[in-house]
Parts: structure tokens; sequence; C-alpha cells
């Protein structure tokens, strides 16, 4: 068999891409590496500025405004304890971690998956690709991340985005093309152009199930951080990792269940702002 | 049924002069779903039906060559059974489907032409369509779902506001601007379809199965709510239904579709009275008679007297006549009442006039009027029943046996065209 079929030395192209890559724009990611890593640090600071317990009522009555008294109440109380236990900094990096890759994972994957929900060709492109993105493991992700941008803050940042924009992508596309077809015949007669039809009908309608994706970044990017603690990013997966490294189980439950606690707040806020047009009667299907 | 062969004639029109008057000029249109369809094209001109094409190219004809015009002003229904073709038709009009074939004139211009831009301003501003199920738009209120077609135009928002309201008013909103669609009944949510269609101002109104999913009754009150408005608006409107009592109600006239062809376009009467073929037969025989003849299908001449003639003509009259009373009537043959025979006598005898003893109380009826709502007045009507237009003018009289002859359907009682051209001719004239 071996001399019948001999051996393609892919991963030696994929290495020899890969550097090449690095070669031609390494240094012009550099400059984009310094801007994120001090964009996330910069953040980080400031927020550290502020009395952690002064912090905490500010994100509990942030999560007060958009959803519930009740979220609220458990915002508090889980921010307390976090930093009752002493990972307020931690915290506060990986949340940062975790909202800029979101952000990031939003404003590339909605348009992505506006686009593919319009064109036919771009589905059958993006589908595929998207399939790639969510089955490789996440590990694989950070090696080219570290020659690319180096050890920190960016590679976890980059591989969290990665890692956390298919749901986007996929219930963006999702949500629109799920719009009825009567809606879509009416916005047509009435003689809406592609855009109006968009962006005051289909979008409007996708809305839910948009933010049901975003839910999902938001938690995909967040089982990321540990994963990314591996390439340097600092936060609570950092300590996590550290206390499995030095088989610590109290340190090990403690950041976890810290974790534990963030997730819960982002994703209860994000559910809720998803579906709360519904209790208002209005935007339900 | 005898009565459907005997007028089988159709009236013929005189088309030159109608000509001017086309709102809607469809030549030969055609839509076939599927590849292949050039070939299927090929096979359609070589005259292949449809089932013969979709088993050689695999290609279903949705709609096959059809031609129709369509007058300024009229409701012109398109009926057939589902799968007909008849809500592919109604898109081919606006291209929400585009056909493979043929021309389509609104006006005169051919959209089927059109590029986009021009597309999108005939839509905006010459047609409006009304859907089967409403599709209101969930996220928007009851006021910003009628202003959508002139938010998307750019009319600023006290001015497509203010359409919107006065839409809504019109069919029968006001009040419910800031509500949800979710929050009205079907009914309800199809009148802002409909106030959303009308606020554009269009002059052409597409209504696909509009009313198809209301219950019988709100759609009976929608129907006519419909015919209300098209007095007053005068709007060409398309109606699609699958319901023959529906489109007999409201129609101008009729299309109606089979397998994607029209095998027949003709006023309700032309089709109930003279269907051209057995398939057009079949779907008209369950008809219920008394639902669409009117009076004046089935009233005869009226035994007249003029008023100043004085009762002793009136009585002369009533004995050669046989009769025993007879109507009166001005010299503009404008109706007063009746006398009958014994009044007459007394008249004469105390050297009273026919004035004196008239009975003006009469049952008067409209040539209008439908024969289910005749039973009652003729039958606690002591004497035959007037019929009247509206400037009070004697058109005929309805006799019970004339009733129950026509709902047999029995031609001899059947006045074609719903007209009876002597009816006006006092029979004193003629004495």
């Amino acid at each position: 068999m071996d001399e019948l079929l001999p051996r393609l030395p892919f991963a030696d192209w994929i290495d020899t891409g890969v550097d090449w890559l690095v070669d031609k724009f390494g240094t012009g990611l550099d400059g984009f590496a310094d801007v994120l890593e001090g964009a996330v640090e910069g953040t980080v600071d400031i927020l550290n500025l502020v009395p952690s317990i002064l912090l905490a009522f500010i994100f509990a009555l942030i999560a007060g405004i958009i959803s519930t008294r009740k979220i609220a109440f458990f915002s508090l109380i889980g921010l307390l304890f976090i930093d009752y236990l002493g990972y307020w900094y931690p915290m506060l990096q990986m949340l940062t971690l975790v909202l800029t890759s979101v952000i990031f994972a939003l404003v590339i994957g909605i348009p992505i998956g506006i686009l593919s929900s319009q064109k036919a060709g771009v589905r059958k492109v993006v589908n595929p690709i998207l399939d790639l993105m969510q089955t490789m493991p996440a590990f694989v992700y950070l090696i080219p991340a570290i020659f690319f941008f180096n050890i920190g803050v960016v590679p976890g940042v980059v591989a969290s985005v990665i890692f956390a924009m298919p749901p986007t992508i996929r219930l963006t596309m999702l949500g629109i093309q799920q719009v009825p077809k009567d809606l879509i015949e009416a916005t047509e007669a009435f003689g809406s152009t592609t855009w109006q039809r968009l962006f005051r009908i289909q979008i409007p309608l996708a809305k839910p199930t948009i933010m049901a994706g975003v839910n999902q970044s938001i938690m995909l990017s967040l089982s990321m951080v540990v994963i990314a603690s591996m390439v340097g990013a600092p936060g609570l997966g950092e300590e996590v990792y550290r206390s499995v490294t030095q088989l610590k189980t109290g340190v090990g439950v403690e950041t976890g269940l810290s974790i534990v606690i963030v997730a819960i707040i982002l994703d209860r806020i994000t559910q809720y702002a998803g579906n709360r047009k519904k209790k208002l009667g209005g935007n339900t299907l | 049924m005898n009565w459907v062969r005997v007028f089988r004639t159709v009236r013929s029109e005189d088309m030159s002069e109608e000509y001017i008057n086309k709102k809607i000029v469809v030549k030969d249109a055609t839509k076939i779903f599927g590849k292949n369809s050039n070939r299927a094209i090929q096979l359609l001109k070589d005259g292949k039906t449809k089932s013969e094409i979709l088993k050689a190219t695999g290609a279903t004809v949705g709609v096959k060559q059809v031609s129709f015009e369509v007058n300024e002003g009229e409701i012109f229904v398109i009926m057939g059974l589902s799968g007909s073709g008849k809500s592919t038709l109604v898109r081919l009009l606006n291209r929400l489907i585009d056909p493979t074939m043929g021309q389509i004139l609104l006006d005169g211009k051919d959209i089927v032409q059109m590029n986009k831009e021009q597309l999108r301003d005939v839509r905006r501003k010459k047609i409006g369509m009304v859907f089967q199920n409403f599709a209101l738009f969930p996220h928007k209120t009851i006021v910003e779902n009628t202003e959508y077609g002139l938010e998307i135009q750019g009319v600023s928002k006290k001015e497509r506001n203010e359409k919107a309201i006065e839409s809504l008013r019109l069919v029968g909103l006001a009040g419910y601007e800031d509500q949800y669609p979710k929050q009205l009944s079907g009914g309800m949510q199809q009148r802002v379809g409909l106030a959303r269609a009308l606020a554009n101002n269009p002059d052409i109104l597409l209504m696909d199965e509009a009313f198809s999913a209301l219950d019988p009754l709100i759609r009976k009150d929608m129907q006519n709510e419909l015919l209300q408005l098209h007095h007053d608006m005068q709007k060409t409107i398309i109606f699609i239904t699958h319901d023959l009592d529906e489109a007999l109600r409201i129609g101008d006239r009729i299309a109606l579709m089979k397998d994607g062809e029209i095998v027949q376009i003709g006023s309700p009467e032309e089709i109930l009275m003279s269907p051209s073929n057995d398939y057009v037969e079949r779907f008209v025989e369950d008809v219920d008679l008394s639902k669409v003849l009117t009076a004046g299908h089935i009233m005869k001449k009226a035994d007249t007297v003029k008023v100043d003639r004085g009762p002793r003509v009136a009585l002369r009259l009533m004995k050669h006549l046989g009769i025993s009373s007879i109507y009166v009537v001005d010299n503009a043959n404008r109706l007063l009442g009746a006398v009958t025979a014994q009044d007459t006598v007394e008249a004469i005898e105390s050297e009273k006039s026919l004035n004196d003893v008239i009975i003006s109380d009469l049952p008067m009826i409209s040539p209008d009027t439908v024969l289910t709502e005749l039973f009652d007045v003729v039958s606690t009507a002591s004497i035959p029943v007037a019929v009247i237009n509206e400037e009070r003018k004697l058109q005929g009289i309805i006799i019970r046996g004339a009733l129950i002859g026509a709902l047999s359907g029995d031609n001899e009682f059947i006045n074609k065209d719903g007209t009876m051209d002597s009816a006006a001719q006092p029979i004193t004239e003629v004495i």
C-alpha cells in the first residue's frame, strides 16, 4: 500500500502555508494585535478602578434595566460572591475577553448570516465552513493563532471568535429564512427594495432567533476561556488551568463555580432580551 | 335542467368601443414551473395538454396561455378549484411570479418588459394586494402596518399617518391604530389588510382569496363592505376565490379556471345561464337559484291605470282583464298604489275619485332583490308585489306562480338579463 499510494504531506503543506501567511501578514497583524490587547487590558484596568461592590451594583442595575428584577438580584448576589472568594480581578479579565470575542463574533457573524440568508450561493460556501469551525477541536485554532499573534489575550480572543461565531451565523440565517412566505410576498407586493424588506420586516421578525444565536455565542465564548488560558489569556480560565496543573481541587471548584455564575447571568440576560417582545404581544410569528 | 340550454346566446359586445376602457389586458400569459421551460413552451404551442407536458419535460404548467381583459372600475373574479392556477395567475399581474411568456398590459404598459425600478413603482403606486392569510406584519401596530406601503415610498411620518388613519376609518377600524395584529379577530385583521392596500390609493386591487379564511357570517359582511367600498371608490378589483357563491355575489364578470386555463369568462348570469361546456355546467349546477335570480328575472308585466283616468276606466280594465285589483300610476308611470274592484265600485257610486280609494301601503321591492328575500313579502301580500326602480317607476309585478316556476328552473318564468323591455308600458296606453 505504501508504495502504491504515497502519503501526501498535508501537514507539511499547511505548516508551509501558515509560515507564508505569517511572513506576509504577520507584521500587519501585529499592529491589530497591539490595539486589541491595549483595548482589552485598558478596559479591564478602568473597570478595576471602580470599587468591586459598587461595580457589582452597577452590573446588577444594568441587568435589571435589560431584564427582570429577579435576574438583577441574582446577578448582584453572584458577583458579590465572586468578589468574596477573591476572584474579582480575574473575573473582570474573563468578562472583558468574553464580551470582546462576542462583539467580534456578532460584527462578523450577523452580516454573514444575513448575506447567506439571501443568496443560495453564499449559503453553499458558508455551511461547510461552519461545520468545520464547529467540529474542529478548539485547541487547533490556538496553534496558528500563536504564530500570528504571539501568546496573551489576542490569540485567546481570536480562537474564541472563531469558535463562538457559527451559532450567530446559523441562527441569523435561520431566523431570516423562517419569516413566512406570505409576509415576504406582502413586502414585495408593496414595492419594497431588498434593503427595506430585510431591515423593516425580516430582521425585526428574526430578532428572537438571532438573539438565541447571540446567547449561544456568548456561552461558547465562555467555554473557550479555559482553553484560551493555555496560550496565556488571563482571567478565571487561567485560574482553572492552574488548579488543574497543580491538582488543587478546592481552587478548581471555586473558580469553576465563578465561571458558572457569570455564565448564568449572561445567559439569563440575553435570553430575556431575545424573548422580551413576546410579552408585549408583538413579535411572535 | 332545461334553463341551462335555452339561453345559450351570449351577448356580443362592441369590442372597439370598449377597448378604450381596458385597465388590464392579459395576452397569452403563461407560467411554467420547473426546468425545461423552453421545451415546455414549444409543446404548449403544439397544443399539448398540461399532463402531456409534465410527462414529456417534467415541467408543470401553472397558467396556460391565458388571455383576458379587465375594464376600469370593474370587479373581475377569477374562480377555480385549488390547483387551477388562479393564485399563480393573480401573481403574474404584479409579477410576484414572473410569467414565462405573454404580455400583461396595465393601462397599456407591458409590465413584463419593465425593469426593477419601473416594476417597483407600479407596485407602489398602481397595485395594492390583499392576501388570503392577511400577511400582516406581526411586529408592527395596526397603523404601522397600514402605513407600510407609504413608509417605503418615503412619505413623511405625518402624511402617511393621516392617510393610514383615513384608510382604517374606511374599513371601520378607527380606534384600533395602536393594537397589534394578534390582538384582532380574523375579520378585523383582513380589514387591516384591505386598509393597508387602500392606503397607497392604487387603481387596482388584487385580492387573493381575501375572504376565504373567514367564517361565513364575517365573510358575508366583508363581501358587502367590499361592494360598498367599490361603489364609493371605483377601484378595479381582481378577486380570486374558489367559492362560486362569493364569485356570483361580488363579480361584475367571472373567469372560471381549470388546469391553468380560463374555461369561460362572462357575467355571473352568463356563467349560470349559458355554461360554455360540461365543466362549467357541473360547476354551477348546485347553485341555489333563489340566491342568484332576482325580482327582475321573474317579474311580469303589470296592469296599470293612470290616476286621472278615473274609477270607471279602472273598473272596466279590471273587468276586461279579469282581475280584482289594479295598480295606479301617475303620468310619469310612478307607482301611486293599487285599487281593488270593490273599492272602485264604491267610488263610482259615491262620486269619489280614484285617489280617495287608493291603497298606497303596498309591499314594494327593487328589481335587484334576490328571490330568497322575496318569499316572505310574496307569501303575505294579498295582491301581486310591485317591483319599482329608484324613481318609484313601476317595473313589473311578482306573481306567486312565476316565483315557484322560476325556482324549479323552468325557463318560461325567467326573463333574460333580469330585465323586461315591455314591462314599463302600461297596458292602458294600448287600450
